[in-house]
């Protein structure tokens, strides 16, 4: 019971598949304008990733190893065409604002990176809990952007108006800067600095040293 | 076209403005001649996957393709995800086999990144705007050159800051991964200014 616990804990902020390992940065950076689509691709990720995960490693035995990132891919494609379906049916409005990225789930490196590093080796439950919390690890990183580049850029979260903005008759003078494309780099540079301020064993280590640092160090 | 062309160079620059490649343009930017491997084959694969993409969606996949069968009422566009994913692996399949039998130098260059550019979401975004925009077949194709030499032009420039970023003396927390993301934000920020240049 502890190794799930730890499955599901440890990719929240230790293992974070965005921060630490660079893994579905793409979609995380273009859907976190607001909070709402940052919510709506937290869910359609973990959806797919999960049942991915389980669908592989159900069949993992029968997947011919010469083949297998096709197999996996068709599996990704499939689930993430009736997520998109879906969204199409029931949010129409959130599913036009996340424009490609809903479809671009089939080659996020997150998605492929599990089914092939753990779910193509591991029974499924194993899988199911890794796959959740590698989905909620990223999550995470999106309602932590999503939050504050909406707050910042439009005073408001989920569209209820928190700090009210000055053309309203209020005194807060909303950051258009944070609605583009630099913020979202500028937040999650931010925000990995501040994890590894955090956990000391995740910095890199210097590729040069410098002579200066030679005589103290 | 030529608006079209310069737009998806500079202003909607795929890496820079839409987020796309950009676990592969992290990952692959440590020294510039791999950096310039990778974006040449970006180009060639881009500019080939969106034209026919485009093809492929225009003659079998929206509304109404299969009239001429008789069959009107068939629309197949929710097959456009699975068709282009389909002919994407396809391309850079038939793309490694012809380089390896007629430029082979070339292929001993570009090789290795061949492979990684089928899940590379550059290539499947590329696409996926082309099916959204709706652009015609020769629009595709300058749309797919275009972007491609933009993604590349991204990744050569941030190669080359990142070689020179190595000797900096940073905060420790900030070494490697955050100080590649603050980079290419500030990146990010110029290309952006295109949008406003009149060309």
């Amino acid at each position: 019971m502890a190794n799930a616990l730890t499955r599901i804990v440890s990719p929240l902020i230790d293992q974070n598949p965005v921060t630490r390992q660079i893994l579905g940065v793409c979609s995380a950076l273009a859907v976190t304008t607001s909070l709402d689509t940052a919510l709506m691709m937290s869910l359609a990720l973990t959806t797919v990733i999960c049942l991915a995960s389980a669908i592989i490693s159900l069949i993992r035995h029968h997947i011919p190893h010469v083949i297998r990132l096709i197999v996996q891919i068709t599996i990704i494609a499939s689930l993430v065409i009736v997520i998109d379906e879906l969204m199409r049916a029931f949010a129409f409005e959130l599913s036009r604002a996340l424009s490609v990225f809903v479809g671009l789930i089939v080659t996020n490196c997150l998605v492929l990176g599990r089914a092939e590093a753990f779910a193509m080796r591991n029974p499924v439950r194993p899988s199911v809990l890794d796959a959740l919390g590698n989905g909620l690890g990223y999550s995470l990183i999106l309602i932590v952007v999503g939050s504050i580049r909406e707050l910042l850029g439009q005073g408001s979260l989920l569209g209820v108006t928190l700090l009210t903005p000055v053309e309203d008759g209020g005194w807060f003078q909303p950051l258009g800067l944070m609605q583009l494309a630099p913020a979202a780099f500028f937040i999650i540079g931010l925000l990995i600095w501040a994890i590894r301020s955090a956990r000391a064993d995740q910095v890199e280590p210097a590729q040069y040293q410098l002579a200066g640092d030679r005589g103290r160090g | 076209m030529t608006d079209l062309l310069i737009a998806s160079i500079f202003s909607e620059n795929l890496a820079l403005a839409y987020f796309l490649g950009i676990c592969t343009f992290l990952a692959v930017s440590e020294r510039v001649d791999t950096a310039v491997g990778l974006g040449l084959a970006i180009i060639a694969v881009q500019t080939i996957t969106v034209p026919v993409n485009a093809l492929i969606l225009n003659g079998a996949l929206v509304d109404g393709a299969w009239a001429w069968a008789g069959l009107p009422d068939v629309d197949l566009s929710f097959l456009r995800l699975v068709a282009f994913i389909g002919v994407i692996a396809a391309i850079v399949q038939v793309l490694e086999m012809t380089l390896d039998r007629y430029f082979p130098r070339l292929y001993i260059a570009l090789g290795s990144f061949l492979p990684l550019i089928t899940v590379n979401c550059a290539v499947l975004g590329g696409s996926l705007f082309m099916a959204e925009r709706q652009y015609t077949v020769p629009e595709s194709l300058v749309y797919g050159f275009g972007s491609g030499v933009g993604w590349a032009l991204a990744i050569i420039a941030f190669a080359a800051i990142r070689e020179r970023l190595r000797y900096s003396d940073m905060p420790a927390g900030v070494q490697g991964l955050a100080s590649a993301f603050l980079v290419t934000g500030l990146m990010s920020l110029g290309f952006a200014a295109f949008a406003r240049v009149p060309l």
